[in-house]
């Protein structure tokens, strides 16, 4: 049986734990509500941006002169998967969830006689994919997001995937990243970013925008469509990526923060259970000795 | 049509700068800068760096510095979508003149990394034309 000083020993270590968790859950929470606010801030951008390429790509389709990024190569054959993981650990099944998604997919792309190359964001998920998909790994970068996601990383980012699409490397380019539902859940999102699509039409947004749907046939462009949409598609491709940075990196001081949150609960209890215990075995040291003195005297 | 006014937006990849209600605003359209009135002809346009002007009751409201983006303007809105915007009277001339002469220097130690260089070309144009707006003001 474990003696009083192990005990002590055990509840003061794991005091110190929980102290460290319950710090990283408050630093989560702190950085959480930045990266919501600028999740949220950078969303009109996005939008706006998807709107403007929606009617550009519907007129660019329909004279049939659509550049590649918005195109495709034509094939499928090699697809590149932008992993969005992170670098630190202690953030719960965040990591776990996009990397168990992109084994499937890789998977089932490679059943499919695909080839599959991986550019991975963030020091974690390499970890996790090296020991099985080394080989298809390209590159992986590290810390993309201290203090807080910039836009010139997701431009570096977009700039690497289109040169190696325009040097016919990759046929097909899809984003995976944690997108950010609330402070508890995340949901895994895969985007395709090359070539592009858009996105499904939101309901509420289409009322709003009825007026304008019935002008979109009327656009003048200025230039022309194409030289607008040379000029717009891969500014669009630092945007989708800097947006799903924003998102992955909300998403992660939320999964951070529910992590050391039940780490912290689960301390306490851990904390509580010990010190019974050690009071009964301090209680029953006590009574053992006790009976001893007592049969002592008696024995006298 | 003069009651109802122009939605005028900007937006930079970070937040959305500035959404309100104007008479005019004249943006620097790659062909030449373009007024924007309520219920003009719908159109997309790229932007060159330059200066937007906001006009409010016939005179500039404001004026301010874009480094190129696009702009989708419709019947009762004008959206700009901008890759760096700032106020022309916030932008301090002897900084504007040190990243140009930085950005001259990178082009210099740029070498073969054709990357590199054109970053710094695009940082250098962008410092000129911040420059020249400083120096022309159009439109009073």
């Amino acid at each position: 049986m474990a003696s009083l000083k192990d005990f002590r020993v055990r509840i003061a270590s794991v005091k110190s734990t929980q102290r460290i968790t319950s710090a990283m859950k408050m630093v989560a929470a702190a950085k959480l509500r930045r990266a919501q606010e600028e999740a949220i801030a950078a969303r009109p951008y996005s939008e706006r941006m998807e709107r403007m390429l929606g009617s550009l790509a519907e007129s660019a389709a329909a004279s049939g002169n659509a550049p590649p990024l918005l195109a495709g190569s034509g094939k499928d054959n090699v697809q590149l998967l932008v992993v969005m993981t992170t670098d630190r650990g202690l953030c719960g099944g965040f990591n776990g969830s996009v990397t168990r998604w992109t084994r499937q997919r890789i998977n089932a792309l490679r059943a499919e006689g695909k080839e599959v190359k991986l550019l991975i964001v963030g020091r974690k998920g390499r970890g996790i994919l090296r020991a099985e998909f080394g080989s298809l790994i390209i590159d992986t970068l590290e810390d993309t997001a201290r203090p807080m996601p910039r836009f010139e990383t997701a431009v570096e980012i977009a700039q690497r995937v289109r040169t190696m699409f325009e040097a016919g490397e990759i046929d097909v380019c899809t984003i995976v990243y944690n997108k950010f539902i609330s402070a508890l859940t995340q949901e895994v999102t895969p985007q395709q970013l090359i070539p592009f699509a858009l996105p499904e039409a939101d309901d509420s947004d289409a009322e709003d925008d009825s007026t304008d749907v019935a002008g979109n046939a009327a656009y003048e462009y200025e230039p022309d469509e194409k030289e607008i949409l040379t000029d717009l598609l891969p500014r669009n491709l630092s945007v989708q990526v800097f947006r799903a940075m924003l998102e992955s990196f909300a998403s992660e001081q939320g999964a951070r923060m529910t992590a050391m949150d039940s780490a912290t609960r689960n301390a306490g209890d851990m904390i509580n259970r010990l010190t019974i215990q050690y009071n009964r075995t301090r209680q029953a040291a006590i009574t053992t000795e006790l009976i001893e003195i007592i049969s002592g005297a008696e024995a006298l | 049509m003069a009651d109802n006014p122009v939605q005028f937006e900007l937006v930079s990849p970070e937040k959305l700068l500035l959404s309100e209600e104007v008479e005019m605003v004249v943006v620097p359209g790659v062909e030449g800068d373009f007024g924007v009135l309520p219920g003009h002809a719908p159109m997309i346009s790229t932007v060159r760096p330059g200066v937007i002007h906001v006009f409010e009751g016939g005179s500039v409201k404001s004026r301010i510095f874009v480094a190129g983006g696009f702009a989708e303007v419709t019947a009762a809105r004008c959206t700009v979508l901008a890759e760096e915007a700032v106020p022309l009277d916030e932008i301090d001339r002897a900084g504007v003149e040190k990243d140009l002469q930085n950005a001259n220097d990178d082009i210099r130690d740029a070498g073969g990394d054709a990357a590199q260089l054109a970053l710094a070309e695009a940082r250098a144009a962008t410092a000129r034309a911040k420059l020249a707006a400083l120096d022309n003001l159009v439109y009073q």
